[in-house]
């Protein structure tokens, strides 16, 4: 194998890009596995394929529309009661922004 | 094993009870699945009760569905309502949805009774079962061998007779390949013709929902109940559906059999040798077979390992520890959402997550999510011209028979590599199946694969039918 197309410290900003904590050990091996996938990849980013357009969903569907009516009842109340912390029918969590200077 | 088709008449004749049914389906299952590990979760109490509606039906001459009384399974990405739903991840442990899938709404309608939720890589993301937060399912033939996956416990549910009927996920092959490893009959529709709705998203672009079953029949009649238009599901497809029931009966007569070489190309001699006894069935029964050549279909896989993970790494942005599932707590958000995602993925969920942000990010999305896109074009184009010539493609499921615990894990290249000849269909929309076709030489289930162009999910059950009944006993 040829270069590896991915260093520790490209995996490292992916992470933390994705909200993800790795270990040294985690990132010296996703970062050889990863390489091995764009490695494979390499056949089709060889390929000249300026003619084609991008295919996203296979039979060209766009938007589908509906006329604006109320079709269903409010799951509020299940869907609050399935999350983690909830406070005066909201979602809460910490801190977002930082210390006020 | 009794079909779904054979105990619905049971039951609408009165002969079984569909109380009877279950309780059989259930001391199956509390019988074998403690080696098996299908169902990650049970539901005997609704299930018993909507039996013993069934049973009540039937003595009052009401009018009963076409799944009435039948035990199902569904693999645990589908919505249930108060009914925990996990993807076989601990991120979701312990989550209830508030609403039922819509497939799951349209086998309660048609009577079917959900026994359990089935075992899945964790959000459907391999091909062995491995992956799975809670344990892996082990191949009901041979316990040493994954079931596949990532269905597998959907395959291995229908595989053990635990249930004639089970519902899976198919993004890059997850139904075809637990099918073809467990000796079921699994179809990957064309793409909107089940809808997507309450199915816990994967690669939206990809994802399409199918059933397990012992017979060709049973997948058929499965398709009658859950396929067809579905407003809640933006890309769902507003045609009428093909005959699917109907398409069984026909044959092969006159019809163009494309054998396709790229569909067969590093499978292990006893799957080449069994697809080619296949071809020759369907000759037998008045087939044309056609040598075809669509080379571009290899590089579906790498198409596929980064527009699938892309599509993963921006729909599991929404398990950040705020509205449901897991929260690891942490005095700042940023470090909550850190500290939930790293304790609650499992690996391979963490590699396509990196792999697709990677993919998606700045100076990287031409040359790999934009190429990938391109290269579906160009896929899709080489089987539109394939289908000038012929009617269907056959070739191999899977490259080999069920491989063993173990062997692919520390390896991801190896392990997607298993998903060469169903990648194709997911990427050009087309519906697929893999029908069971004899067995390889260590005596495991080979599954042979029909694709046929989109929206004609009808000749794969036409052809699959023939298949059936000529398969080596």
């Amino acid at each position: 194998m040829s270069e590896p197309l991915l260093t520790t410290a490209d995996v490292a900003h992916v992470a933390k890009l994705a909200r993800l904590e790795l270990t040294d050990e985690e990132l010296a091996t996703f970062t050889d596995q990863l390489s091995q996938v764009l490695e494979h990849a390499s056949d089709i980013a060889a390929l000249d394929l300026d003619g084609l357009g991008p295919t996203a969903h296979p039979f060209g569907l766009t938007n589908a529309l509906r006329e604006d009516v109320v079709t269903e009842v409010s799951m509020r109340d299940d869907i609050l009661a399935a999350a983690p912390a909830v406070e005066d029918d909201r979602f809460k969590v910490g801190r977002i922004l930082g210390e006020a200077p | 094993m009794t079909t779904a088709i054979e105990l619905a008449a049971a039951i609408k004749r009165g002969e079984r009870s569909a109380v009877s049914v279950a309780e059989e389906a259930f001391a199956a299952i509390s019988a074998r699945d403690g080696e098996i590990h299908a169902f990650l979760s049970l539901g005997q109490d609704h299930a018993m009760e909507a039996a013993a509606r069934v049973d009540a039906a039937v003595a009052q001459g009401a009018p009963l569905g076409p799944l009435a009384g039948v035990p199902v399974a569904l693999k645990d990405n589908m919505c249930t309502k108060g009914w925990e739903t996990t993807c076989a991840s601990k991120i979701l442990e312990g989550w209830k949805p508030p609403y039922d899938g819509t497939v799951v709404e349209r086998l309660h309608a048609a009577g079917a009774i959900v026994v359990g939720k089935t075992n899945l890589d964790e959000f459907a993301m391999g091909s062995s079962t491995e992956n799975s937060a809670f344990g892996p399912t082990r191949n009901p033939h041979d316990l040493t061998k994954v079931p596949g996956g990532s269905s597998g416990g959907s395959a291995a549910a229908v595989a053990a007779g635990f249930v004639p009927l089970s519902f899976g996920s198919d993004t890059g092959g997850s139904i075809r390949l637990p099918a073809a490893y467990c000796g079921t009959v699994g179809l990957k529709p064309s793409y909107g013709f089940i809808s997507r709705y309450g199915l816990v998203a994967f690669a939206s672009s990809l994802d399409q929902i199918g059933p397990f079953t012992t017979t060709v029949a049973d997948a058929a009649l499965s398709m009658e109940v859950v396929a067809g238009y579905d407003p809640k599901d933006a890309t769902s497809i507003n045609e009428a559906m093909p005959d699917f029931t109907g398409a069984l009966s026909k044959g092969v007569e006159g019809l163009k059999v494309g054998v396709c070489a790229d569909l067969l190309d590093g499978a292990a001699p006893d799957v080449a040798r069994r697809v080619a006894e296949a071809a020759a069935v369907l000759e037998a029964a008045g087939a044309t077979l056609v040598e075809v050549a669509v080379p571009e279909l290899k590089l579906g896989l790498s198409a596929y390992y980064l527009l699938a993970p892309a599509e993963a790494s921006s729909n599991l942005a929404r398990y950040d520890g705020v509205r449901f599932g897991l929260r690891e707590e942490r005095d700042d958000v940023v470090a909550m959402n850190t500290a939930t995602r790293t304790a609650g993925f499992g690996a391979e969920v963490k590699r396509r997550i990196m792999l697709g942000t990677y993919a998606l990010s700045a100076g990287y999305y031409d040359a790999y999510y934009g190429k990938a896109q391109k290269t579906r074009t160009l896929i899709l184009h080489a089987l539109d011209r394939a289908y000038e010539s012929v009617d269907v493609l056959l070739g191999a499921t899977t490259p080999t028979t069920a491989f063993g615990f173990g062997d692919k894990v520390a390896d991801p290249m190896s392990m997607y590599l298993s998903d060469l000849f169903t990648i194709p269909s997911n990427l050009a929309g087309h519906p697929a199946i893999s029908v069971p076709f004899g067995t390889g030489d260590d005596a495991m289930p080979i599954g042979v694969q029909v694709l046929a162009p989109g929206k004609r999910d009808d000749l794969c059950l036409q052809v699959a039918a023939v298949l059936e009944a000529g398969a080596p006993r």
